[in-house]
């Protein structure tokens, strides 16, 4: 049986080198225990310095559901989703015909052998390599669940001598594991043998696809975005949290939750310095966020699109009356429930423009857990500063994965900007106090916090209000009021991240991607360079756009706008927000749920400016095999961007 | 809604308390409520409640919804901080304010839409946390500002102002609060100014939710024969059962009543209710008890008033959250971040 391939696929070539240069799939059944020995084998390869990244692919389940985990190795940093597999590990016989079919050929299979294999199963350009681990784990394991746990691990140790992993990594790796748990450390050191003996008794070990240790990761850590996240938070001083449980966000309150244990309980008392609120459900997460914001705390909420949807409502009110919140948005796909597990850029919209009426917000879009962190505690300055709602989108790809990104520094004489807050002494003096007026030079209005002075009390609305914070229903009053909000989400355009540009000598386009869109993008411009097209790129790190956004828009005649949702969101946004013409703007789109692939992206960039529309086809078939990733541009025919 | 100050007139009899200010200072705006309002004589058992409380303005924080009740709290105190939030939301907001600043005096003015209807989930899951303020409920029965429409708290058989008969039971809060672990609950009536304020003093001072539903007649909409939300229904249907005396803390209780009708409440503060019950029957510390007596006589078509329920032992939020005592909006940053040598050892662990 052949896989399905496209043109754009790298079949493998024996006489390529491959050393630090492929990917692997495991498929699993989603509780077995497989998460652990997946992790283990990606953390012993980023610590044998070589750049590479894990993307899980789970169902919405706790147990039974296929699942797989992607490991992707590549020497020059190039770590973004492939779905070009050169090695599977197929231990789900649910899923077993399925991943037999998306090995590349020239590619191995590591599958049990303790049962016989079907011989429809069979493909003759792959190499099948079977371990009988369930007959290894039975006689060496007595325990039901071990025997299950350890099949994991037991091909984590195949996989180490067919990838030439350096055991006394994985050793060091078990130690800190499992230094408390002797028992455990024993059967898992026992298992990964078992793995790796029968592999060096029975096969050519290492593969042509192996690892030779490098030196490229020792500056940097392995972390999630959720995680990273959280550690923002705590670092910029929030105090107040509040949310509701909901996949892919809710590991950011978990690792809050555990961060403010460690660092921000009293060791003598058992006190704490942080309020953490399991709300009933978002409209009331955010309403609480809104009201510790008032109140001078810095709060936050982390949630994901169904979430934003809930709380719209609020959004408003915060908006309007005035209040620094910062709303952190782990995408998934939508709409409605979608494919919760799933990960997409689908809120671009939804969190720019959140709310009726007028409203338009500032929203921060990390690429990495790295940016995680930083734009983290940038959301909380940026919302005191401006006096208003700041939204973080990050993703489930970025949020949920470990990712390998530069160690996290941090400037210990970092100082919260808590914007204009008027003091006690400051209040004295004031003959008298107006919430709203008089404003700066950023349309901003110093405000009070309750509790501090008589003379600062005043009465926050969400209804209409004049400058002074009086109620209105006056045409004139109403409209100083909003249009003083314009003018301070135009002022932030200077304050918000800098989009990240790097132009190329000779480039004849430009690309403009955001968030985690960023590694396959960058891998497919090096690509796309090597074969003739050279694009300028540009990352949209923040909405509103800053200047340098329009300036790349000006300086390119066409560009293409590389986002992971159907509608083109971002594209849609541009147009909006700056004065591009539409007809300079092309689209490329992966919305399928799956982490972009830098083939798609070459793919549809070359559709357009190659004008082979009739060649752009959904990339590789997906691991859901049914559930294409749909791509490239509907419009190229007529040479016409979305939307 | 319009902004009406008041005229300033200081008349030489008003008593300042112990800040040296009157029950004018505790005032607000002008109401622009309807003449004959029940919510402005409960605005005004507000005021005095916290001028009797010697409560300084400028800690007092004031929370509303949407809804007549909800434009109340511009009517009192105006040297308070006020937050007229989203329509049903206020328990929300009122709860991330107290988690931020555990120092203030919270109260929250609601109505029977906005606490019953809109806000319903919010106000239970407020009083399973116990938070720490003073929610009060003014139920009227229907929805004023949209015209008279039927509230969740209008009884079975109460009729509109138009003659229609309302078909669906009510929600009523003090039998919900008291199933969900409230800590405080009462009801009283807007006519009975002597009744209400000790009440809303006790559960300013009460350390955790104190739920207080007023039956506050609408007079526009709810206040004609028929309606069993209007004055004379309600004059004529309240059964008093437990009046509550405030004694602050370190007064002397000087107040004389017959042995064995009364139970003493000693506050988190110190402070003391002393709960008159006007039947041997009931005790107001039993929460199953209360709970049976007080649906026996709803049955029976009475409106039992009072503080009908107290239990000062809750776990009230911060206590839950095991928060420091000082308000976590004013913890110094040193305090809250880890520093760059933390962050660099806790980097190790993700190597």
């Amino acid at each position: 049986m052949q896989a399905t391939l496209d043109s754009e696929a790298a079949v493998p070539q024996p006489s390529v080198d491959r050393t630090n240069d492929f990917a692997l799939k495991l498929a699993n059944a989603n509780g077995t225990g497989s998460a652990s020995a997946n992790s283990l084998l990606m953390q012993a390869i980023f610590r044998m310095g070589i750049p590479v990244s894990g993307k899980n692919l789970f169902p919405s389940n706790i147990q039974g559901l296929p699942t797989w985990y992607e490991i992707r190795v590549n020497k020059d940093g190039h770590t973004a989703r492939t779905s070009e597999y050169d090695l599977m590990v197929a231990m789900n016989a649910e899923t077993y015909a399925r991943d037999v079919r998306e090995v590349c050929p020239g590619g191995w299979l590591l599958y049990d052998s303790t049962w016989p294999l079907h011989p429809a199963l069979h493909r003759p350009d792959v190499t099948f390599l079977g371990v009988p681990y369930a007959k290894l784990c039975n006689e060496a394991f007595s325990q039901a669940r071990e025997r299950t746990l350890m099949k994991n691990i037991a091909y984590a140790g195949t996989l180490a001598a067919l990838l030439d992993i350096d055991m006394d990594v994985i050793a060091g790796m078990l130690k800190e594991k499992f230094s408390r748990k002797a028992s455990l450390m024993e059967s898992n050191a026992k298992a990964i043998r078992l793995g790796y003996e029968y592999a060096k008794a029975h096969f050519e070990c290492p593969l042509p696809i192996r690892l030779r240790k490098m030196d490229a990761t020792k500056n940097s850590i392995l972390i999630d975005g959720n995680t990273a996240t959280a550690l923002g938070c705590l670092y910029a001083g929030a105090t107040v949290a509040a949310w509701y449980p909901i996949t892919p966000s809710t590991s950011v309150m978990d690792a809050f939750k555990a961060l403010c244990e460690k660092y921000r309980t009293d060791k003598d008392t058992g006190k704490r310095r942080y309020c953490i609120v399991q709300a009933e459900d978002e409209l009331a997460a955010v309403g609480m966020v809104i009201g510790a914001a008032w109140n001078g705390a810095r709060a936050f909420t982390s949630t994901s699109g169904p979430g934003i949807s809930l709380m719209n409502e609020l959004v408003g009110l915060a908006y309007y009356a005035e209040i620094p919140v910062v709303i952190v948005d782990v995408q998934r796909v939508g709409p409605s429930t979608g494919m919760p597990t799933r990960t997409q850029q689908g809120d671009v919209l939804l969190c720019a423009y959140a709310s009726h009426g007028d409203t338009k917000h500032l929203v921060l879009f990390p690429a990495n857990p790295e940016e995680c962190f930083y734009f983290a505690v940038k959301a909380f300055d940026l919302a005191e500063r401006f006096q208003t709602p700041v939204f973080m989108l990050s993703d489930l790809d970025i949020g949920m994965n470990d990712w390998v990104v530069p160690r996290l520094k941090w400037d210990d004489a970092y100082r919260p900007d808590r914007g204009r807050v008027l003091t006690r002494e400051e209040l004295e003096k004031m003959p008298k106090f107006h919430r709203y007026s008089p404003d700066d030079e950023l349309g901003v209005a110093a405000r009070t916090l309750p509790g501090v002075h008589e003379k600062g009390a005043f009465f926050t609305r969400g209804s209409g209000h004049n400058k002074l914070g009086g109620y209105t229903e006056i045409p004139d009053e109403y409209q100083e009021v909003v249009d003083r909000l314009a003018r301070k989400h135009a002022a932030a355009r200077n304050f918000v991240p800098k989009a990240v540009v790097e132009r190329r000598e000779g480039a004849s386009f430009g690309v403009i991607a955001v968030g985690g869109c960023d590694l396959a993008v960058r891998e497919a411009l090096a690509r796309l360079e090597s074969r003739g097209l050279r694009g300028d790129y540009l990352r949209v790190r923040a909405f509103p756009f800053g200047p340098e956004v329009e300036a790349f828009l000006a300086s390119h005649d066409v560009v293409v706008v590389v986002e992971q949702n159907r509608d083109a969101q971002l594209l849609s946004l541009l147009t909006l927000e700056t004065p591009v013409p539409k007809e300079k703007l092309r689209s490329v789109r992966a919305y399928g749920g799956f982490p972009l692939q830098a083939s798609q992206v070459v793919q549809g960039i070359e559709a357009h400016l190659r004008g082979r529309p009739s060649s752009v086809r959904p990339a590789h078939a997906d691991s859901a095999g049914h559930a294409r990733e749909a791509l490239g541009d509907e419009h190229a025919n007529n040479g016409q961007a979305r939307p | 809604m319009s902004f009406i100050k008041k005229p300033v007139a200081r008349h030489p009899s008003l008593q300042p308390n112990k800040l040296g200010l009157t029950l004018r200072d505790y005032e607000g705006a002008m109401s622009t409520l309807c003449a004959g309002c029940g919510h402005d004589s409960i605005t005004a058992a507000i005021v005095r409640a916290f001028y009797e409380l010697d409560t300084p303005p400028h800690m007092i924080a004031k929370l509303s919804g949407i809804g007549c009740s909800s434009k109340t709290p511009t009517y009192f105190v105006s040297g308070a901080h006020g937050f007229n939030s989203a329509h049903g939301r206020m328990p929300a907001i009122a709860t991330g304010a107290a988690a931020a600043n555990r120092q203030l005096t919270y109260i929250g003015v609601s109505g029977d839409g906005d606490s019953l209807s809109i806000g319903l989930g919010q106000m239970c899951h407020a009083i399973r946390r116990n938070v720490n303020m003073l929610y009060v409920i003014e139920n009227n029965g229907c929805y004023g500002l949209t015209k008279g429409q039927f509230s969740a708290s209008a009884d079975i058989g109460s009729k509109s102002k138009r003659g229609e008969a309302n078909t669906q039971p009510p929600i009523d809060p003090v039998m919900l609060a008291l199933s969900i672990g409230a800590t405080f609950v009462a009801r009283s009536f807007s006519g009975d100014k002597a009744q209400l304020v000790p009440i809303l003093k006790a559960g300013l001072r009460h350390n955790g939710f104190a739920l207080v539903d007023v039956i506050s007649p609408c007079v526009t909409f709810n206040d004609h024969e028929g309606s069993t939300k209007s004055y004379a229904y309600t004059r004529k249907h309240q059964l008093p059962l437990v009046t509550a005396d405030f004694v602050p803390h370190a007064e002397e209780i000087a107040i004389d009543y017959p042995a064995g009708s009364t139970t003493d409440v000693t506050l988190h503060d110190g402070s003391v209710v002393r709960l008159h019950k006007v039947s041997a029957d009931y005790d107001p510390t039993d929460r199953k008890a209360a709970a049976a007596y007080l649906g026996e006589r709803q049955q029976a078509g009475e409106i039992p008033m009072g503080l009908l329920f107290v239990d000062e032992a809750g776990v009230e939020m911060h206590a839950g959250a095991k928060t420091v005592d000082a308000p976590l909006a004013q913890l110094p940053y040193e305090s809250l971040c880890p520093g760059s040598a933390a962050l660099a050892a806790l980097q190790e662990a993700y190597r």
